[in-house]
């Protein structure tokens, strides 16, 4: 009987934690598939964050790394300055990335750090319970805005991937979501893309993943994917912001 | 092998260097700039890479990395950015990183001062980060200690798999002094296997980890680390200790403060005091036993600190109520004299001798 499919090499066995519907498991697989497509798996370097894919290192079948809170870029550059030749990515959350390590992501950035960053953006802190993020939509209720995000006192969702794109060492930054197969092929694509311009050595890349948190949003898996259509992709649109002209 | 001429900040980096520390994650902070601005020359030449990180959390996280991708690694900073780092420390002391740390205190709370001071002894003995770690703790004295420790300290954190701190201070870090470049590489170093390189290298998948979700598990690897850190209390104690079986009086001083005693002492030894001196070198593991072999009729203990007694402590816990102690101390970047001292003991053994 002909092989159609076959889980990648690139995830072990460990059954993950994930919620049910939640989307990190689809943007584990594409990291996952891409490492394998492109024969990284025996010479990565992986960094999982703190938040909800805290456990990550357990899921990749990669070398990793388990970083402290929003350090995961700071962490990527000691790998990536020891093994030149490796291939480093960091794996991190909107909590982790977009607020207690916007400084180490900015920075890494900054110095064209030649690793690439697969950055979930779920728009709101999972693993602590649906706390507000600085990613929250405008009127989003979250267990620390239960009246709904107000502009007034808490500012606007910050826009991670248009801040890196101002930055010149960032050589590839683009937004993608998971939310139908259409969009699942795309945000392939630009791992694959990014992964790329690291190995030639040419900078800084992240991909921006729009995400669902069925569970902390208090919708279903169906209802959230809608939720990150109508509401998410609109103040976050999909697509490139920055990429070497050869990688076209 | 001739002896050079260098300021402590840079004898630092050329024995990082000497050790085969190639790798530094590092930060502006006086009174030890010359540090980074030195690795910043110097690495490049041996094929090293210098980065001038965004802040002294980043530096310290860089060195996680590096240290968990198998290579010796070292950062720098002097007491407020040394707070800053205890976050990285408590993680690489979790996940039994490897990696050398310089601290040369200035005077403190807060911004405090850019002065010499030895305010960070309990931050650096007790831990400053979060959860039940130690390390390895190394008060020089003299830029050749100095040399010699940072040396030695990269070979204890690779035996012991342990964050090693070297405790100085800004005049330690300022001073000038000839040194030369003697301490031979221990030959029982372990192989780091742990290491991450790509798992293509290793025998299996390498994970850096300081997390353990499972208490049972975490409390495993807490007896772990303990027994790691009874094993170095054993195998690690360094002090220089003189006359303790016949004083009177027995001062007790680390790095630059002990330097000042030993000119207050050869003083009152020329006026017919009979004064000993203990002088732990390494603070963590604290040298206990030789304040055990200090004799019975000694009157007292003087800990001279440049703090508001910070060390005493260990001395108190270590004569354990058997001896009266005292403590003389300046801090805020001042400085105690010989003179000081002299009165100080002098008030002491209320002018007997």
């Amino acid at each position: 009987m002909a092989i159609v499919f076959e889980k990648t090499k690139g995830l072990t066995d460990k059954p993950t934690h994930y919620c049910p519907g939640c989307t990190h498991g689809i943007i584990h697989r594409l990291v996952a598939e891409v490492m394998e497509e492109m024969d990284l798996l025996d010479n990565a370097i992986g960094v999982a964050p703190v938040g909800c894919s805290v456990l990550a290192y357990e899921y990749f079948n990669v070398d990793m790394h388990e970083a402290a809170h929003g350090r995961a870029p700071a962490v990527a550059t000691g790998i990536k300055r020891v093994h030149p030749e490796n291939f480093v990515f960091t794996y991190q959350g909107d909590g982790d990335l977009a607020s207690i390590g916007t400084a180490e992501i900015v920075h890494a950035a900054h110095r064209g750090e030649k690793f690439t960053t697969i950055f979930v953006n779920n728009a709101i802190y999972g693993m602590t319970g649906g706390q507000m993020a600085p990613t929250t939509l405008i009127g989003q209720k979250t267990t620390t805005s239960p009246y709904g995000r107000d502009e007034a006192t808490t500012g606007k969702p910050i826009k991670m991937s248009e801040l890196l794109a101002t930055i010149d060492g960032a050589a590839f930054v683009e937004r993608v979501a998971v939310n139908n197969p259409a969009n699942i092929r795309k945000a392939k694509k630009a791992i694959k893309e990014a992964f790329k311009v690291q190995l030639e050595g040419k900078g800084f890349g992240i991909v921006e993943v729009l995400s669902t948190c069925p569970t902390n949003w208090g919708l279903t898996p169906v209802e959230a994917m809608k939720w990150l259509e109508k509401d998410m992709m609109p103040y976050y649109p999909l697509g490139n912001f920055r990429k070497p002209e050869e990688v076209e | 092998m001739t002896k050079v001429l260098m300021k402590g900040n840079e004898a630092v980096g050329a024995a990082a260097i000497a050790a085969g520390c190639h790798y530094f994650f590092g930060y502006p902070i006086t009174p030890q700039s010359e540090v980074p601005e030195y690795m910043s020359r110097e690495l490049p030449k041996v094929g090293g890479s210098y980065v001038q990180a965004e802040s002294e959390v980043a530096a310290i996280n860089m060195v996680y990395g590096a240290s968990g991708s198998g290579a010796r690694v070292m950062t720098s900073s002097s007491s407020p950015g040394i707070a800053l780092k205890q976050e990285g420390i408590s993680y690489c002391a979790g996940a039994e990183l490897p990696c050398v740390i310089v601290d040369m205190m200035r005077g403190g709370p807060g911004l405090g001062t850019i002065q010499p001071a030895q305010g960070d002894y309990f931050l650096a003995t007790r831990g400053g980060g979060n959860g039940d770690y130690r390390l390895i703790v190394l008060a020089p004295a003299d830029v050749q200690e100095l040399v010699d420790l940072v040396m030695e300290g990269f070979d204890l954190a690779d035996i012991y798999r342990t964050p090693v701190m070297i405790l100085g201070d800004g005049m330690i870090g300022q001073m000038m002094e000839p040194v030369e470049f003697k301490y031979q590489q221990r030959t029982d170093l372990p192989e780091k296997d742990w290491a991450t390189r790509g798992k293509g290298k290793g025998k299996q998948k390498n994970i850096i980890n300081s997390l353990y979700l499972e208490a049972e598990e975490l409390e495993k690897h807490n007896h772990h680390l303990q027994a790691k850190y009874a094993e170095i209390r054993e195998k690690e104690k360094k002090v220089e200790v003189y006359n303790i079986e016949d004083a009177d009086i027995v001062i007790t001083a680390y790095g630059t403060t002990s330097r000042i005693a030993k000119t207050a002492i050869a003083k009152l030894e020329k006026e017919g005091y009979k004064v000993g001196m203990i002088r732990p070198i390494s603070l963590y593991p604290f040298p206990n036993e030789a304040y055990e072999k200090i004799n019975d009729n000694c009157k007292g203990v003087l800990t001279v600190e440049m703090s508001t007694g910070q060390m005493i402590d260990d001395v108190k816990l270590s004569l354990n109520g058997r001896i009266p102690t005292y403590f003389h101390g300046r801090s805020g970047g001042m400085v105690p004299g010989p003179e000081e001292i002299v009165e100080k003991v002098k008030e002491i053994l209320g002018g007997g001798k």
